[in-house]
Formats: structure tokens, C-alpha cells, sequence
């Protein structure tokens, strides 16, 4: 997986959005080894200290875990996968309503030109 | 920090050529396992401190030890140094540097050499003399990178190569350092390498201008480590 990254923000939140999306895209499922952080490293050309804390992160928010001896998994929990779905919804969601408020849109607007959008034939 | 991981302590180093400063009261911690980058212009001490460390330069007052121990003989056989400079002899094919290697250094893997060239794509029956100066760097880093050292001194590894083979360069660093030994890169092409660091270290005129952990530096500053190196010497 040859990897873009923004070198402005720290590559470790940048591999576990990586890894988040994959979930979500369910690339990676509920219960899947994860590859090992030396494998990886290798994969998107990082230091694999920064990999470590990448995965160290994602143990954190229990997205992951690791058995010893074992490696790293997927949680199982199904409701992980739909947390991160919402999480990152809400980020681009964020985004997108600064930038049509910025262009002096009102709520109705807004939602208007949503609408109209989606309802395009070619997209 | 944990200091019982120290790989390298340098305090209080301080070095003279003659009347002219080139370090001066430098103080820093290189943990084991990680990468860190020296960063700097041209002058500003990057090779001095590098020469320093290897053994091959006498500081004038302060401290470097290795695992506990100063620069010496006993640490050139755990320290690998790449140098900018030439040290191969141009009669030889890159089989004869290997033999030169392997003779030197009771650390050095010939057989991971062999990936390395492979990986290099670079040819062992062909003559030192022969090769371009980016090929050149590529064989000086795979006879350093083949050795089982504990710290690595890399001075300036991506100096005269083209964008691909600096990828190579790149990969080949990450695919064969370990978590027992630690690096050093100096380097003033930060952007290429700025990935492979853990913490990095921006020297100006022999002192220390900013010292960090590289993602918690782009994390409080929200940029690169490469635009705060601009940032940095801006002025200079």
C-alpha cells in the first residue's frame, strides 16, 4: 500500500485513519489479523516506532487488540465498525457545512442544494 | 525518557579547529531503536559531531559514550559510519569492497549485503571505478547497512541520487535497521526523509536550535519537518 501522507500532521493519526476507513470500507473486518507493525512499516515506507504508536492508539480507542504472542486483531465488536462510520461522517460533515456557511448559505439552502445534488443523474 | 535505553549520551561536547568553534556545549539522548535527524546547513557542525562520535575527531571538553562507553576502538566495532567522503579504491569490484568489508568488521552479513546489492540493483562483478556517484552512494550505504551495528552514523546518505534511487535509499534504511540498534541521518534534504525520523535535532553554528519528538513537533506546530526546518533558519 504505497501511502500518501501529509507530512503536516503527525503520520501516526494519519495510519490510524488509514486503518479506520478500512473498517469502515470493511477492507478489514471484525476478527482479522492485522499485519505486523514490522510489516507495515515496510509497506508504507515508515520508522516502525511510528507505526508502534499508531497501533498503540487504536488499542486505546479499542478498535484493536493484541494477543500476546499472537499479534494484533480487529475488534469484533460490531459496533465499533458503525462508531468509526458516524465519527468520520461527522468530520466531513464539519467540514462541508463550514464551507457552504462561509459562502453565506442558510440552513435551508443548504439542505436544498443537498437534495438537489443527489438527486443528479450524473453522479 | 527511560534512560536505561540510552543508546548514545552526548554533554556538554564541545569541539575547536584551531580558534574556530565548531560544537559548542552540545547535550542530547539517542534512545535505542530510533531514528533520529541531524538537521542542518551547510557548517553547522553535522559532520563534525557525526566524526565525533565515530571515533575519528577528539572533542575538546564534554562526553560521548555508547552504550556507557566513549568513542574508542572497542565502539568502531558496533558503529557503523557512513561518510560522504570516498574510501573505496577505484581498482576494485564491489565483490573486492565486500571482502574488504567482511575482513574489518566481524559485524558485517555478507549475505544480507547480497539483498541490499539486489535490492540496489547493482551489479557485484562491476568496478568501483565504473559506477556514477548516486551508484556510488548506493553501495557505500548497502556496506554499511550489511553490518550488525548498534548505531549507525549516516553523513549525508542521499547527497548526489536521483528521486528513485533516494526511495530505494529510504526503504532500504527502514528494511534493515532493528530495534536494538539506533541512527543517525544528517541530511539537509529533509523532505525526503522526514518519515524516518523519531526525534530530530536542528544544529545552527554548533549549537542546538530546536530538539524534539518529530511527530509532536508537527502535531504543536501543524507543519513539516521540513518546513520547520525553513522556519528555523530563515534568517541564517
Amino acid at each position: 500500500m504505497p501511502f500518501d501522507f501529509n507530512e503536516r500532521i503527525p503520520i501516526y493519526q494519519q495510519i490510524v485513519e488509514e486503518i479506520k476507513q478500512q473498517i469502515v470500507t470493511e477492507k478489514l473486518m471484525g476478527g482479522d489479523k492485522m499485519p505486523s507493525v514490522r510489516e507495515l512499516s515496510q509497506d508504507m515506507d515508515v520508522n516502525p516506532n511510528t507505526v508502534q504508536r499508531a497501533y498503540q492508539e487504536l488499542e486505546r480507542q479499542n478498535i484493536t487488540f493484541s494477543q500476546r504472542g499472537m499479534g494484533t486483531f480487529v475488534s469484533n465488536d460490531v459496533s465499533i465498525k458503525q462508531n468509526i462510520k458516524s465519527e468520520m461522517a461527522e468530520s466531513i460533515l464539519l467540514q462541508f457545512s463550514q464551507g457552504m456557511k462561509s459562502l453565506g448559505m442558510g440552513n435551508e439552502e443548504i439542505i436544498k442544494s443537498v437534495t438537489d445534488y443527489l438527486e443528479r443523474d450524473d453522479i | 525518557m527511560d534512560l536505561t535505553n540510552s543508546r548514545l549520551s552526548v554533554s556538554n561536547l564541545t569541539k575547536y579547529y584551531g580558534g574556530k568553534c565548531a560544537l559548542k556545549n552540545l547535550s542530547f539522548e539517542l534512545q535505542q531503536g530510533r531514528v533520529l535527524g541531524l538537521l542542518g546547513p551547510n557548517g553547522s557542525g553535522k559532520t563534525t559531531l557525526l566524526k565525533l562520535i565515530a571515533g575519528l575527531l577528539r572533542q575538546k571538553s564534554g562526553e560521548i559514550l555508547i552504550d556507557g562507553v566513549k568513542p574508542s576502538c572497542g565502539t568502531k566495532g558496533c558503529t557503523a559510519f557512513l561518510s560522504d567522503s570516498e574510501f573505496l579504491y577505484s581498482w576494485m569490484k564491489i565483490s573486492d569492497a565486500k571482502s574488504y568489508y567482511a575482513d574489518f568488521f566481524t559485524d558485517f552479513d555478507s549475505s544480507k549485503f547480497n539483498e541490499l546489492l539486489s535490492f540496489m540493483n547493482l551489479d557485484e562483478t562491476a568496478f568501483v571505478k565504473s559506477l556514477s556517484k548516486g551508484m556510488k552512494e548506493k553501495l557505500s550505504l548497502s556496506l554499511s547497512l550489511s553490518r550488525n551495528a548498534r548505531l549507525y552514523l549516516l553523513d549525508e546518505p542521499l547527497g548526489g541520487v536521483d528521486p528513485v534511487a533516494r526511495d530505494k535509499i529510504v526503504s532500504a534504511i527502514i528494511k534493515n535497521y532493528t530495534e536494538n540498534s539506533s541512527v543517525i541521518i544528517s541530511t539537509h534534504l529533509v523532505d525526503y526523509v522526514e518519515k524516518l525520523f523519531d526525534d530530530v535535532l536542528y544544529l545552527r553554528n554548533g549549537e542546538i536550535a530546536l530538539f524534539g519528538n518529530a511527530e509532536d513537533l508537527r502535531e504543536e506546530k501543524g507543519k513539516s519537518i521540513d518546513e520547520i526546518y525553513r522556519e528555523v533558519f530563515i534568517n541564517d
